[in-house]
């Protein structure tokens, strides 16, 4: 690899990697998502490398192996290039079939193609798959086309020209009003303005700041930031060096779990190929611009993606909060400016130069917009990482991309935002994907991980799931989180065996109050909000466990004493 | 360092910039109680009892005065309804470790507080870090320390350090507001270092 020194001389190596295709030359794209791997797709690929190799074809057929192409409960996916052909549910012994009839006969083979559950219609090309049509893969749609250990994957669909362009045809100034523009607001679960953020800590009083993708997602539910940073990791880092550029900040940190080994490998290459090219390290593409980026690990705790639990574990100190009375945009790692924001806020940077903030405006609600990643799970027939427009209904999300509710039940409730986010019942899923109209029901976007609740589901029992969670995965620091927890804990448990008592569920709203107004930091002040939003909606059901010692939806066993 | 106007309980009270709104309170001669403070160690805010009410901007904000600095214009609020039931369900969450602990039982007269609204707690200690943060901060030996988290975060002693300097020193004793601190030294003595100390610790 060469240095690239200018943005002509990337523009030149794009065009020396597309000559060096052969766009006829047939190529089989195998996802290596972690859904699809535990599926069983290693020995999907070993098996397609062992088919070429006995029939001596490795010359004239390629094998990608990419990353999460979504979809995972129909998975291993294998995708024909160039026809696009899509093939579901793969299994080793069609490899043989595959090679023979449709990479060399260029004939499909009816029974691995996608079939509507409902009108039996097939569906042959990825495009044409209604789960795929539907959505809106700003930034996922190129997982399945590029290889996230090979940068030149990337240059070749046009990977770092918005950065190319920031540099050599925008101001810092100017980029970070374009962000500001297109209104990009933080996909961690905030959905602070990321521009005003930016701005902060571009105009804080120290020469040395700092730039961080949060890559942590430890909410349970929540995969979609490793769906996408594993497949696509070159995204994300372009964001987030267009984010230095704009802030003027020389070091960056990426910030992830130390139980991700193939997130590791694949960012360990990206870095180490980004530098060689000239990406990454001093004067990067010639611009003058000099930005490193550093990779740590966490401890294996929720509360390190807090962000000032996160840069005290930068720093190399136990991530325990500390509060945020100055923020952290002002005064963060060592007491410098740090910006933070997370995976997907940062994949959404390169978009929005490279096609403007216009463009951008022109997706979502109005004060939501662009894409949103949702990561659905629980009662759902397809548990899987899609990509809508802000403003699509939840309705959509659970019905039309996750397929609806399995085992002919019926739709309860939908959880969002993990341990701290909030559920809403059935009757509201008309609702759009919008931050601010989820706060308002008491619910809040998180980082769009949807939980799915059929009918079966006791709400006092995932109440009781979340802060026993929480009680293990908050630092212990503070009284009301700490203790609070315990004492919720402890009344959730004894509900669900039937062992409540009068008074329970007002004390809980005590509990609730004093957490909200008093805990340390943003963790202990929104654990209470999953029971706060059950109680506003289900509060007959926290009643029947109490006052009847029943269980309306039969599922605490328990709690069966009487009546079920 | 410049001076700074802030009105604390309908008083205005000057201070100076980089003190914590505790700081000034006290030096005004108003009271904010505490309980994991101590003027030899750095604030924590990890007990939460001295949260007062904030208003900057006629934004009201809860917030833990042994942290928060002083700014002109502010006006705190260490007393109000809200911050009585805020310090009062603190009290009862932790006289369900430490019932009988008396720094807590006269707070809890002075605010309503029942020892027994919680069931009892296995374990004495209200992790106000007092011992951690002397041993860290004041000795700078790290004898004792916070061990795990979430819930089961607990104080526990280095055998390796305790066994060569505490029984010379013992200086974080009197600082435990319950009998947690005595009873994890105890433990690790038996456990670690029980020949050290001829007689038994009485």
């Amino acid at each position: 690899m060469t240095r690239i020194n200018s943005a002509a001389e990337l523009e030149e190596l794009r065009q020396g990697i597309l000559s060096k295709k052969d766009p006829d030359k047939p190529s089989i794209a195998i996802c290596a998502g972690l859904s699809c791997l535990g599926l069983g797709n290693g020995t999907i690929i070993s098996a397609f490398k062992e088919e070429i190799n006995k029939q001596s074809l490795e010359s004239k057929i390629d094998i990608v192996t990419t990353g999460c192409h979504g979809f995972c409960e129909k998975g291993p996916i294998v995708v024909i290039n160039p026809e696009e052909i899509c093939y579901l549910e793969v299994k080793p012994e069609d490899v043989p079939e595959i090679i023979s009839q449709t990479v060399i006969e260029k004939k499909v083979i009816d029974r691995l193609v996608y079939t509507d559950p409902n009108s039996g219609e097939k569906a042959t090309h990825m495009a044409e798959i209604p789960f795929y049509k539907n959505q809106m893969r700003v930034l996922l749609g190129n997982n399945s086309k590029i290889n996230p250990k090979c940068i030149d994957d990337y240059l070749m669909i046009g990977g770092y020209s918005a950065l190319a362009k920031a540099l050599f045809e925008m101001s810092p100034v100017q980029v970070l009003e374009e962000v500001k523009i297109a209104n990009l607001r933080g996909r961690g679960g905030g959905g602070f303005p990321a521009g005003r953020k930016w701005e902060t800590t571009r105009n804080a009083p120290n020469e040395e700041k700092y730039v961080i993708v949060n890559a942590h997602e430890g909410e349970p539910g929540a995969y979609m930031d490793r769906a996408l940073f594993q497949a696509n990791p070159h995204s994300v880092l372009e964001g987030l060096i267009i984010g230095a550029y704009a802030i003027g900040s020389h070091q960056g940190f990426i910030y992830t779990r130390h139980d991700t080994p193939e997130l590791r490998k694949n960012l360990d290459i990206a870095l180490a190929q980004a530098e060689e090219y000239g990406l990454l390290g001093e004067n990067i593409l010639g611009s003058g611009f000099n930005f490193k980026v550093e990779v740590h690990f966490d401890v294996g705790i929720f509360v390190s993606g807090e962000s000032s639990a996160l840069m005290r574990s930068i720093e190399g100190k136990a991530p325990e909060p500390k509060p945020k009375y100055i923020r952290t945009s002002v005064n963060g790692i060592w007491d410098r400016p740090s910006n933070l924001n997370n995976v997907e806020t940062w994949a959404n940077v390169p978009q929005i130069i490279s096609k403007g903030s216009e463009w951008y405006n022109s997706i979502g609600t109005d004060r939501s917009k662009g894409t949103k990643l949702i990561s659905l799970s629980g009662h759902v027939c397809n548990s899987t990482i899609v990509e809508v427009p802000m403003g699509t209904s939840l309705k959509e999300i659970v019905y039309d991309f996750g397929g609806g509710i399995p085992n002919g039940k019926r739709l309860k409730a939908i959880h969002l935002g993990g341990p701290m986010g909030g559920t809403i019942p059935e009757s509201l899923i008309d609702n759009p994907l919008d931050f601010d109209v989820l706060a308002k029901l008491g619910a809040s976007m998180g980082a769009g991980d949807i939980l799915v609740m059929d009918e079966g589901t006791c709400l006092v029992e995932l109440a009781r799931y979340f802060i026993d969670f929480l009680s293990g995965e908050s630092c212990g620091k503070c009284v009301p989180c700490r203790e609070g927890i315990r004492q919720m804990q402890n009344i959730l448990t004894n509900m669900t065996k039937g062992k409540g008592r009068e008074g329970d569920i007002e004390l809980m709203e005590e509990l609730a109050e004093v957490m909200g107004a008093a805990a340390l930091c943003s963790l202990g002040r929104s654990v209470q909000n999953p029971l706060l939003s059950m109680l506003r909606y289900f509060r007959d059901e926290f009643e029947a466990h109490v006052k009847e010692k029943r269980c309306p939806a039969h599922s605490c066993k328990e709690a069966a004493i009487e009546g079920v | 360092m410049s001076e700074i106007i802030l009105q604390i309980d309908g008083k205005e009270v000057t201070a100076s910039e980089g003190m914590t709104v505790l700081e000034a309170a006290q030096q005004a001669g108003i009271t904010i109680p505490t309980l994991c403070h101590h003027e030899k160690l750095d604030p924590y805010g990890g007990c939460r009892f001295c949260t007062v009410e904030a208003e900057v901007r006629g934004w009201t904000n809860f917030v833990a005065a042994c942290l928060y600095p002083v700014a002109n214009n502010l006006v705190v609020k260490t007393r109000s309804e809200k911050l009585n039931r805020i310090r009062k369900m603190i009290l009862e969450l932790l006289l369900a470790h430490a019932p009988d602990a008396f720094d807590l039982q006269d707070l809890a007269k002075e605010y309503g507080a029942k020892k027994d609204r919680f069931e009892k707690e296995a374990s004495f200690c209200i992790h106000c870090g007092l011992c951690v943060r002397y041993c860290a901060e004041v000795k700078k030996k790290n004898a004792i320390t916070f061990v795990d988290k979430g819930k089961t975060r607990e104080i526990s002693f280095i055998p390796e350090i305790a066994s060569k300097e505490c029984w010379s020193c013992k200086e974080c004793f009197p600082l435990c507001p319950t009998e947690a601190l005595q009873a994890a030294y105890v433990l690790v003595q038996a456990l670690a270092f029980p020949s050290l100390e001829s007689t038994p610790a009485e």
